[in-house]
């Protein structure tokens, strides 16, 4: 079989095509350059240009580089920017995969002749009994990637390949040291790619647009206080907004960009029996009717619920509730929201907004 | 697979001339000394050295005192400006699609950017709107890398020498070199950037020519033992100078044959591909230049809407062939092209552009087999009409 492997520079990727190699495919590597701005760490940096095409010279394997800068631009780092300015808290890393990852590259790879796309995330592609495929989580639980793949559809998963998602990251650090790769030891890449660690998120989003200094309103309508970016301010969150009168920390609700008002309240008041879903893919084409695990962040722990669909909606704006089995936190609208049976992925979507809680009796609303 | 090498203005291959010049200063019992010593074998360098300055000049139409020896044509360029303007601040000028070695430190200098026209010619009219008495240096190259344009440098310098009479005149002929007459095309010009590997030398080796009568000698960008007379110091590299001298000398005699032989052969390759591919567009001919006659004798350079230039060099790659989008860059990544943004050129129509740069030794085999293979890769990138015929 003729493979296209996104080599990032890392060891993950390195090992996936060393792998692939000893399976007898004829292998090609390819790093992807997505980002054009400054970055100091991630995975398109040039030194990470570097690593990957030594380490394809040292395998015996061609090595490319596609330029996905225009696209990155548009589908991640715009659309980054953008949910920022509607008070929503965006996952960039699961928007690259799904559109510049697979999409782009899956499509490049048909075009140029390759059977499949192979990348070093730590997850593996399961064959059902009725011939269908599900993303599985990888071996190394630590390391586990699926739910940053939750996206792939069945024609991508037949045509994507993580030859390194059965393997430990240590097994994984143990043989690229075996095989002499430069990359054995090379520390996991982390944070966003296109950020600097001297810029920061707040001074990256600044540049490009106007921030809004916001007021944060209890549940009774009060002003208690102020944050000077209502733009970056999640869900969630708890540093900046203060403690409320019983000296309890404040939680945001909700964020409301227009209005230029952060909703607080208890911890009590974060968390919903139910969390809206938009955007939803189901890898069976449809949701899993028993009960499932819902997770809500990359490594975050797996919560029991079951899935609801009001009505077959249409492709794009499909949306889903999770009923918790008891009720969870609020997820941050625009975080990832995926939904496994077992160690297999049956889909998921992006957090909308749960509905606020019910005001105090007697209290009218700011 | 026997690859069809069509990327000669990327690099071209050695002339024999020139490696065997190079050998006795590679390999050579006698071939270690530095130039700027002053025992048996330093003046045997140093002769070495003197006598490709004098091939040089011959060449170029200049005295071997204005040859200045750097590492490529990117130093010959960065010396030009940034040391032009060190010498004397003031604005450096040059066109919109100059060479990134020529257009980045213009920009380091705040300098004026001039455009060009469809046909990628620089604007004369906007040229003399950009100058006045506050100019220092203005650069325009005498063909230009991506399209083979010739640009109009007597023209530029008349220009100058009316608008802005104290600036230098510096024109980058690193592409123009192997198929015109410098001695001529280049007279006008007070600096004049070369670089060997694209004449059939090695890299890492070129010359920026400092006329005497040039306004302002650049100011050095390196500073140590002061070879070159001081306009550039360190230690000269000998073989790679030698194989200059003996490339540029072996292409200047040849090169009137070179350029009708390998016009022929480029012409045929054009109008081939534009045969063959429907939609497809050659970068700078427009109708009011219909022909190639302003355009180097090698340069190929078409553009296929709707084809991704990315996936077209991968497939030209997979059957061996060597080409390019645009210029190529460090990173190995096809970046957008400055040149044809400059011309007009749509981004749609631009994405999908084709260099392929023919040189010395190209052969109507190579042509035969770009002819066989473009249209075919082509054929298969473009998306098939939804709904068929």
């Amino acid at each position: 079989m003729r493979v296209l492997v996104a080599m990032s520079g890392g060891v993950d990727s390195s090992v996936a095509a060393a792998l692939l190699l000893d399976e007898g495919h004829d292998v090609v590597g390819v790093t992807l350059k997505l980002w054009g701005g400054e970055s100091d760490s991630g995975c398109c940096s040039v030194s990470d240009v570097d690593d990957a095409r030594r380490v394809a010279d040292r395998l015996g394997v061609e090595h490319h580089v596609f330029n996905f800068e225009i696209d990155f631009s548009a589908r991640v780092v715009e659309p980054y920017v953008a949910d920022h300015l509607a008070g929503r808290t965006p996952n960039p890393c699961i928007e690259c995969n799904r559109h510049l990852k697979f999409d782009r590259l899956l499509e490049r790879a048909r075009v140029l002749g390759f059977d499949a796309v192979a990348t070093g995330h730590h997850a593996r592609v399961v064959r059902r009994a009725d011939g269908t495929r599900r993303v599985a989580r990888g071996a190394d639980r630590a390391k586990d990637q699926s739910y940053v793949l939750h996206m792939l559809d069945q024609a991508a998963l037949a045509r994507c390949r993580f030859p390194i998602g059965d393997r430990t990251k240590d097994a994984v650090r143990d043989e690229a040291q075996r095989r002499g790769l430069r990359t054995a030891a090379k520390p996991d890449s982390q944070d966003l790619c296109f950020i600097r660690s001297t810029e920061g998120r707040r001074r990256f989003v600044e540049r490009r647009a106007a921030l809004t200094p916001g007021r944060l309103v209890d549940l009774d309508g009060h002003v208690v206080g102020g944050v000077p970016a209502v733009e970056l301010v999640t869900v969630g969150q708890r540093r900046g907004l203060g403690a409320g009168g019983d000296g309890t920390r404040r939680f945001a609700i909700a964020v409301d960009v227009p209005q230029a008002t952060v909703l607080v309240g208890a911890e009590a008041d974060m968390t919903v029996p139910v969390q809206p879903l938009e955007g939803v893919t189901w890898a069976a084409g449809r949701p899993p009717s028993g009960p499932v695990q819902v997770q809500c962040s990359a490594h975050g722990a797996p919560r029991p619920g079951w899935v609801e669909v009001d009505a077959p909606a249409p492709a794009g704006a499909a949306r889903a509730l999770v009923r918790w089995r008891q009720p969870e936190r609020r997820v941050a609208p625009g975080q990832a929201v995926v939904v496994y049976e077992g160690d297999e992925v049956a889909g998921g979507g992006v957090a909308s907004a749960a509905p606020p809680p019910p005001a105090p009796s007697g209290a009218s609303p700011a | 697979m026997a690859l069809t090498y069509l990327d000669h203005a990327a690099s071209t291959p050695m002339r024999p001339e020139a490696t065997e010049a190079m050998l006795p200063w590679l390999t050579g019992p006698e071939g270690h000394g530095n130039p700027s010593g002053s025992h048996a074998l330093a003046r045997r360098a140093r002769r070495a050295v003197d006598d490709a300055r004098d091939q040089v000049a011959e060449a170029v139409g200049c005295r071997p005192g204005e040859v200045v020896f750097t590492s490529g044509g990117t130093e010959a360029d960065n010396l030009a400006v940034a040391g032009t303007v060190a010498r004397r601040p003031g604005v450096a000028v040059c066109s919109a699609i100059e060479h990134h070695a020529v257009l980045h430190p213009v920009e380091r200098a705040g300098g004026r950017v001039v455009r060009v026209d469809a046909r990628g010619i620089v604007d004369l009219d906007a040229l003399a709107g950009a100058l006045d008495p506050s100019v220092t240096i203005v650069s325009v190259m005498a063909a230009n890398n991506e399209t083979g344009v010739v640009q109009p440098v007597a023209a530029v310098a008349d220009a100058v020498r009316s608008r802005a009479p104290q600036a230098v005149v510096h024109t980058d002929a690193v592409q123009a070199a192997a198929w015109l007459d410098l001695a001529q095309h280049a007279a006008p010009a007070h600096l004049v950037s070369l670089s060997a590997h694209k004449l059939g030398g090695p890299k890492g080796v070129g010359a920026l020519i400092v006329r005497d009568s040039s306004p302002v000698a650049p100011a050095p960008l390196l500073l140590g033992g002061g070879q070159e007379r001081d306009r550039r110091s360190g230690t000269s590299n000998v073989a790679g100078i030698v194989g200059f001298g003996a490339a540029l000398a072996a292409g200047t005699a040849a090169r009137a044959g070179t350029a009708s032989r390998v016009g022929v052969l480029r012409d045929r390759l054009v109008d081939g591909l534009l045969a063959a591919v429907p939609g497809a567009i050659e970068a700078g001919v427009t109708d009011v230049a219909p022909d190639r006659a302003h355009k180097v004798a090698g340069a190929c350079h078409v553009c296929f809407p709707g084809v991704d230039a990315e996936e077209l060099l991968f497939l030209l790659d997979q059957d061996g062939v060597c080409a390019s989008a645009a210029s190529s860059c460090a990173s190995g990544a096809a970046e957008p092209s400055h040149v044809l943004a400059a011309m007009g050129v749509p981004r749609e129509v631009a994405a999908g552009s084709l260099r392929l740069s023919l040189g010395w030794c190209s052969t109507g085999a190579d042509v035969d087999r770009a002819l066989e293979v473009v249209p075919a890769a082509v054929a298969r990138l473009r998306p098939v009409p939804a709904g068929g015929s």
